[in-house]
């Protein structure tokens, strides 16, 4: 097969063509793909993800794609997924009602609050582009390893949600990020299984450089 | 303190860049792709592509120019003009967008911006407002093709609708500032910002760094959108941000 191929999975959910053209920028081979074989045969898959929680997860089964990925993730094969892409990898979604999630990475998703530290008003969605922190509890001062290694803290990625997840343990959040005081999760990662709550495809040169290393993996 | 978004805004007329004064009186500009490729390599934080002519046949070539700037640019689009169904929306999102902006079929059909924000996320659904000051200054009214046609209107009362419809962002255009280099009007930005949830984009008026700064701290815009500023590169984005951040505004480090 293709070197770096990368299979995109198309439940009819995310901006496939901006997440196709940056894996091609950044070396990879995209494949757009509603075929559960090919997920469960992918060498590196990415679930892409836009909307509301509810409705991602009825598209991902209605489509058939429930299997296949929890047949890839036992691979060890880089699985990323992307936005609410990220979010599905949890156990639940309060998101207009509570929803069941894949149940890979143990924890929840939940409303931003709407108000800041100070108790002000805080504008949802959060859109627009925040820094990436080290999680406070990680000990290392940078990323050493994985789709972020070589990326500064600081570096900005392009956000837009109203949810975040909330992994259980520490040990499986891999970036944070601030919104109006309020800590986001930015990025998620277990064993295999990356998920970032923002875009890499939207989030210029720092976001390329991401997916190269999703490539390289 | 809130995050503030510096966006290009790229008005059309297939296959060209346009600008116009007060949204009339078109100069072609040149292929809107260079024109969104160079201020990507600027660090611009977003992208907007309006249709001004916004037919069938139009906006099918808008889609080529959007599908095409997704080669080069790894920023957020957002399309507008011509956005009347869901099916619109759908064939934006799949040519690359980001979100959509919807003006002459969300006044019509307010229902459209619940469908939209349904369906793809209330962050896809931005409602572009065109106002203009009502003669003796009291308030302003909604316009729509590119300000010729009336609404009837308040655009405060019409922006807290369409917030409560569900949209994302609001694109609030001074059809009285556009093109004149005189800055922002702050007051609608400011009246409108007080008054809805989301996030509020300024646009029209930009001429100095200091109209763009004043849109912000005393028109509490989320985010500004500058058009012939850029195009007749009278600055760059970096100059914006410097400006911004010399004013002690919040942007990304690019």
């Amino acid at each position: 097969m293709t070197a770096r191929s990368v299979i995109i999975a198309d439940y009819g959910i995310g901006n496939l063509l901006s997440v196709a053209r940056a894996i091609e920028k950044a070396g990879g081979t995209p494949e757009i793909s509603r075929d559960p074989e090919k997920l469960a045969g992918a060498e590196r898959l990415i679930l892409p993800g836009v909307g509301a929680f509810g409705d991602c997860m009825r598209s991902f089964l209605e489509c058939g794609f429930e299997e296949p990925v929890r047949h890839f993730v036992t691979t060890g094969r880089p699985l990323l997924g992307l936005c609410v892409g990220m979010q599905i990898f949890f156990d639940r979604s309060e998101e207009f009602g509570e929803h069941r999630g894949l149940g890979l990475i143990p924890g929840e998703v939940r409303a931003i609050p709407k108000s800041d530290g100070d108790g002000l008003l805080l504008k949802t969605p959060h859109i627009g582009w925040s820094d990436l922190q080290m999680p406070a509890a990680s000990n290392i001062p940078t990323w050493d390893e994985g789709v972020l290694r070589g990326l500064e803290p600081g570096t900005a990625m392009y956000f837009v949600h109203s949810y975040t997840a909330w992994p259980a343990s520490s040990a499986h959040r891999y970036a944070d990020a601030q919104y109006g005081g309020n800590l986001i999760c930015a990025a998620t990662r277990k064993d295999n299984i990356t998920g970032t709550q923002f875009h890499p495809e939207k989030s210029g040169p720092a976001g390329l450089a991401l997916m190269k290393n999703f490539v390289d993996l | 303190m809130r995050r503030v978004r510096i966006i290009a805004r790229l008005d059309i007329k297939a296959p060209n860049l346009i600008k116009g004064v007060q949204l009339e009186g078109l100069r072609k500009l040149g292929d809107p792709n260079e024109f969104a490729r160079r201020y990507y390599e600027q660090g611009v934080d977003e992208i907007i592509y309006m249709d001004i002519v916004a037919s069938l046949y139009q906006r099918n070539s808008l889609l080529d120019i959007v599908s095409g700037a997704c080669r080069d640019v790894y920023v957020p689009l957002t399309v507008g003009g011509g956005i009347r169904s869901l099916e619109d929306a759908r064939a934006a999102l799949r040519a690359g967008a980001d979100k959509v902006a919807m003006n002459t079929a969300a006044v019509a059909n307010p229902s459209l911006i619940t469908d939209v924000a349904r369906r793809f996320g209330s962050q896809c659904a931005v409602v572009s407002i065109e106002a203009k000051r009502r003669p003796g200054g009291s308030g302003w009214e909604a316009f729509t093709d590119n300000g010729r046609e009336h609404t009837g209107l308040d655009v405060l009362e019409w922006a807290r609708e369409a917030a409560r419809r569900g949209c994302g962002e609001i694109l609030l255009t001074s059809v009285d500032s556009e093109g004149g280099r005189k800055g922002f009007d702050v007051e609608l930005t400011r009246a409108v910002a007080d008054i809805v949830d989301v996030p509020v984009i300024a646009s029209g008026g930009m001429g100095t760094i200091a109209h763009a700064v004043n849109a912000v701290q005393e028109g509490k815009a989320d985010a500004v959108a500058i058009a012939d500023y850029f195009h007749y590169a009278r600055g760059t984005v970096s100059d914006v941000r410097n400006g911004f951040r010399d004013a002690g505004i919040d942007v990304r480090s690019a």
